[in-house]
């Protein structure tokens, strides 16, 4: 890999399980490096002491190692080649197809200016109506699910994916098992989608913190198709629960005084500049937009945990999924869930009556949740209570569950629909005009 | 000048070695190429200086060159921060090209060729000091006082002072003579330090004044004053950012800041996109003519994330000296303690809870008290109302920041989770919630002209109903509906007629969104009447049914403007249906 000019360095003079140390001059702060060939960055430079973290672990490497520096930090060649292609955590083809040509992007690049942002406006149809009725999606924006390991988050993200029409799907996995890497591979494949779609790739297989490379790489293809070819971009990162472990191991063997559940302080701070790579461009810059969906696994449902704690204060919302033991099916959750986004188009780009109803319509699934508790608890129901356990059955059956696949105008009339067959008007306590051109005659 | 050489890397704190003075805080310039890189020195041991850089420090090596400036962070002050867009360092946002913000690109804030029609105020001869008004400029309507620059000491007469007439901000607008009859030339800029509290004012009385938000739930139920100080702690989903705009949207000031502070930059792009089209209740003139916003959103370094709110509070401090009454809204308060965890981690100080500084509540209380009312120097009033937001980690309230917090801010509306999963907006618990002020006598003596003197004992009933109600909603969860007399579930309907109609408020809706004083008035007498009257009901069920249609009614006059033919003709309704079932008094 040395090229001709490049000095070679074979003293190093401290190893662990993450880094090595050697003296050397002239180097960059960020600078790739190569320890006996393994791909390595600078992290930490003092005086002509310059500590380097190797992204494979540190095994094996000798003392007397060979360090090349690259001059360069991490990139990524970008071209309309990527299309259709598998990477690692470097940004090489696992496919067995030849490297891809292009323009040479270092990852991890700057920001961009939030007045050159436009705000989004765009919807984005997934035909789930725990999303698009309660929580509708629009581009631009970031969102993760917030699951448990146990559930089907993968198969629900890749059916957003591929339902969302977006002009690329960028896959960012992330500490993805071979299974759910094949699973991707196969979903997007049979559904003929193939040419939309980048990957990068690192497995339970590789070594974890490679996986520290994974979001930048998927964002910088992710930008040079919103920026450079003005798309409509949909990147989908999995599983980011597994990056911020990957951060937590680096920054302890850096000897980092930890703060909440041993992760790094920057947590904050390093997640948001991977979220905040989600944009909507306006159309005086060819109108691109990158779109985020994430995925957090919780441990044991605790969103107060540094990680989804601190993603939640960065996200434009989050989604949970609940498997609802009335209908026996998988729903999303209509009373965590959140789409902070959705006022943006709900009842803008949908039909009007459609924030009210949603709400409307969550309050009574709330009321229904109440009337559950009191009966588990012994006490009598009301005649309310009865309806409002009706109307929450239905309403999961008809609209929530994920295998539900119809549009927006469909969601509010089966709604209305619902309303009309269990309550008075005065119970659902929606603006009297929309009750007035709505409610079933 | 100072100069030095970089000796270590990492992150952004870089390690200089020096070859003269330098000061804490001092600003610096690092070098990566023909690049710039603005940093701030934080520490100095023997010749290594440390300093947290402003940029990203990608490629920067050891031995590249730092040339220091002799001054600490400094913001730049003068006739035209108006409706501008800037970063946590002032740097003109607009003024930047490129879609991607470049490091080491830095401007001056202020539009240099734009003149601006001044006239005096002092006269030759006058003896003035430090913020005392020269002359005005017009700036959107608001009148821009040109003052003698805060850094000035002591006293100066008046040598010559410029004609009514149009100027740009660089020209000589005044010549000052000081006690050694040394003359200095007054432009319409000056430049203050950002961590200097500006301290050009009389006295800083408590704040006594109701600052009016069109909030019921904060102006009827636990009121903010002018010069006050408050906070928003909350979990995140709770409506913590749509409330701090309802509130910078609708707030009797008559110049709001918002400090987007390491927050979403698609929240800081829906102001600058919203605040141009939206009028202000007030003036009915557009949002943006009033508003500076210091965006420094997440993604964006963290250490001017930090300098951030300390720009934002110098602007809002230098608004103040005018006689104006300024409104800063921080978002959020931790993101900023959190860069300050971030650079105390890297230097490797003894960590307090949570990774924090040891000091962070004295920063936290220092920063809070630039807050204020004040008297200026020559009698006039000017105010700082300062509302910050707290993203408590995992939304415990126990944490560092929030009890930093807790200790200065003298209103507290508690965002909570369970109110926001019932989508009882805002979701401000109206228990746990308070304000200090209503305590004070000199609120309450204002309130009383202002209103009435019933009013804080009305305000103070409607939240024993509140009370009163949650601890019967306790109880009907134990005993069941039907294990409680009936009386029971009436006084706990009379508290969800004050939560629906009252507390809860759509921040979507055109009309309900804005609530003036005198509608807060007119719905809070109604809804207190319906609550301090008995009614005839013999099973709870009734009483359900019953309450909801009032509720509904009274909702529907939310919706409608105020004293229109519908809001009346729903009071009409309304008042059938209390006569129902109302026992005479």
């Amino acid at each position: 890999m040395a090229k001709a000019f490049q000095k070679i360095y074979t003293q190093i003079t401290a190893i662990t399980k993450a880094t090595c140390s050697l003296k050397a001059e002239g180097v960059g702060n960020d600078e790739l490096a190569t320890v006996n060939g393994k791909l390595a960055q600078v992290v930490k430079i003092i005086g002509d002491e310059v500590t380097l973290q190797v992204f494979q672990g540190t095994e094996g490497i000798p003392t007397n190692a060979e360090v090349v520096f690259l001059g360069k930090a991490p990139s990524l060649k970008v071209s309309d080649q990527l299309a259709g292609r598998f990477f690692n955590a470097y940004g090489e083809p696992i496919d067995g197809g030849p490297a891809v040509e292009g323009k040479e992007i270092e990852i991890g690049g700057p920001s961009v200016n939030p007045v050159r942002r436009k705000q989004p406006s765009e919807l984005i149809a997934t035909g789930i109506a725990g999303i698009d009725l309660n929580n509708t999606l629009v581009s631009g924006q970031k969102i993760p699910f917030f699951a448990d390991p146990d559930q089907p988050y993968n198969q629900v993200m890749a059916n957003v994916a591929l339902r969302a029409e977006a002009d690329k799907i960028i896959l960012g996995g992330m500490g993805l098992t071979n299974d759910d890497y094949l699973y991707f591979k196969n979903v997007f494949s049979n559904a003929g989608v193939l040419d939309h779609i980048v990957s990068f790739v690192n497995t339970t297989e590789n070594p974890p913190v490679e996986r520290l490379l994974i979001p930048d790489m998927a964002l910088t293809a992710a930008e040079y198709f919103a920026v450079e070819k003005h798309e409509k971009v949909l990147v989908l990162l999995t599983d980011m629960t597994l990056y911020a472990d990957a951060l937590a191991i680096v920054s302890n063997r850096m000897d980092q005084i930890p703060s909440k559940d041993s992760m790094p302080g920057s947590l904050y701070s390093d997640l948001a500049k991977i979220y905040e790579k989600a944009v909507q461009f306006p159309e005086e810059i060819g109108g691109g937009s990158i779109t985020i969906i994430a995925v957090t696994t919780l441990s044991g449902g605790d969103i107060t945990h540094a990680i989804p704690d601190n993603t939640g204060y960065i996200t434009e919302g989050q989604l949970y999924l609940r498997r609802d033991s009335e209908i026996g099916k998988v729903i999303v959750d209509p009373f965590r869930s959140l789409s902070r986004l959705k006022q943006l188009v709900a009842g803008k780009k949908t039909r009007e009556d459609h924030p009210q109803v949603m709400n409307a319509a969550v309050r009574l699934y709330a009321d229904a949740a109440n009337a559950k508790t009191k009966k588990e608890n012994g006490f009598d129901l009301t005649d309310y209570d009865i309806r409002c356990l009706d109307f929450a059955r239905d309403y999961s059956r008809e609209i929530l569950a994920i295998d539900v696949n119809i549009n927006t105008v469909q969601m509010l009339d089966v709604a209305w629909s619902l309303f009309g067959k269990y309550f008075k008007p005065e119970e659902v306590n929606i603006k009297a005009a929309l009750v007035e051109k709505y409610w079933p005659k | 000048m100072t100069t030095g050489k970089v000796k270590g890397i990492i992150a952004n704190l870089v390690t200089v070695a020096v070859d003269g003075p330098v000061a804490q805080n001092e600003i610096c310039y690092i070098f990566v190429n023909e690049t710039r890189l603005m940093a701030e020195v934080i520490k100095v041991i023997g010749a290594n200086v440390y300093a947290q850089v402003f940029e990203s420090t990608r490629g920067l090596k050891v031995g590249d060159k730092v040339e220091f400036t002799g001054h600490m962070l400094e913001v730049t002050l003068g006739p035209g921060l108006l409706s501008r867009n800037y970063d946590g360092l002032q740097n003109d946002l607009d003024k930047l090209t490129g879609v991607f913000l470049k490091r080491g690109e830095y401007n001056f804030p202020l539009d240099e060729k734009k003149k601006w029609a001044f006239t005096p105020i002092a006269k030759v001869g006058d003896k003035v000091e430090a913020a005392a008004w020269l002359g005005e400029v017009d700036e959107n309507h608001q009148p821009h006082k040109i003052m003698v620059p805060f850094v000035f000491e002591g006293t100066y007469t008046v040598k010559s002072i410029a004609k009514a007439g149009e100027y740009t901000i660089h020209e000589v607008m005044a010549v000052l003579t000081d006690a050694d009859g040394v003359d200095h030339e007054v432009t319409m800029v000056q430049k203050w330090p950002v961590k200097k509290a500006i301290l050009a004012y009389r006295e800083k009385p408590r704040p006594f004044k109701l600052l009016e938000t069109g909030v019921r739930t904060i102006d009827t139920a636990n009121p903010l004053c002018e010069g006050g100080t408050g906070f928003i702690p909350g979990p995140f989903g709770t409506g913590k950012t749509v409330l701090q705009h309802a509130i910078s949207k609708q707030a009797e000031a008559d110049i709001v800041i918002i400090a987007a502070c390491g927050e979403r930059a698609n929240e800081v792009v829906e102001t600058f996109t919203e605040f141009p089209e939206l009028e202000d209740p007030h003036t009915g003139r557009k949002l943006m003519e009033r508003t500076i916003i210091i965006a420094n959103t997440s993604n964006m370094p963290v250490a001017s994330r930090e300098a951030s709110v300390y720009t934002s509070m110098t602007i809002a401090e230098y608004y103040r000296s005018m006689g104006l009454r300024v409104l800063l809204m921080a978002d959020s308060t931790s993101r900023w303690a959190q860069a300050l965890r971030e650079m105390s981690n890297r230097l490797e100080e003894l960590p307090g809870q949570d990774a924090f500084p040891m000091d962070l509540s004295a920063i936290i209380g220092a920063f809070y008290a630039r807050a204020g009312y004040v008297y200026l120097n020559n009698g006039a009033t000017g105010s700082v109302t300062f509302l910050g937001t707290v993203s408590p980690a995992g939304g415990n309230l126990k944490e560092p920041v929030t009890e930093g917090t807790k200790k200065v801010a003298r209103c507290f509306y508690a965002l909570e989770q369970a109110r926001a999963d019932r989508k009882r907006y805002p979701a401000v618990n109206p228990i746990d919630s308070y304000s200090k002020y209503v305590e004070y006598p000199e609120f309450e003596a204002y309130i009383a002209e202002l209103i009435d003197k019933e009013w804080l004992p009305m305000v103070n009933d409607m939240k024993t109903y509140l009370q009163r109600g949650k601890e019967i909603q306790e109880q009907i969860n134990i005993l069941g509906d039907d294990g409680v007399p009936v009386d029971y579930h009436e006084e706990f309907w009379k508290s969800e007629v004050i939560d629906f109609v009252i507390l809860q408020q759509d921040a979507f809706d055109k009309i309900d969104a804005v609530c003036p004083l005198e509608r807060q008035q007119y719905m809070l007498r109604l809804v207190m009447d319906i609550c301090r009257h008995d009614y005839n009901f013999d099973i709870f069920t009734d009483v359900i049914d019953y309450f909801k249609r009032v509720i509904n009614l009274c909702k529907q006059m939310n919706y409608c403007e105020f004293h229109s033919p519908e809001f009346e003709d729903y009071r009409k309704k309304l008042d059938e249906l209390l006569a129902e079932k109302q026992l005479k008094k």
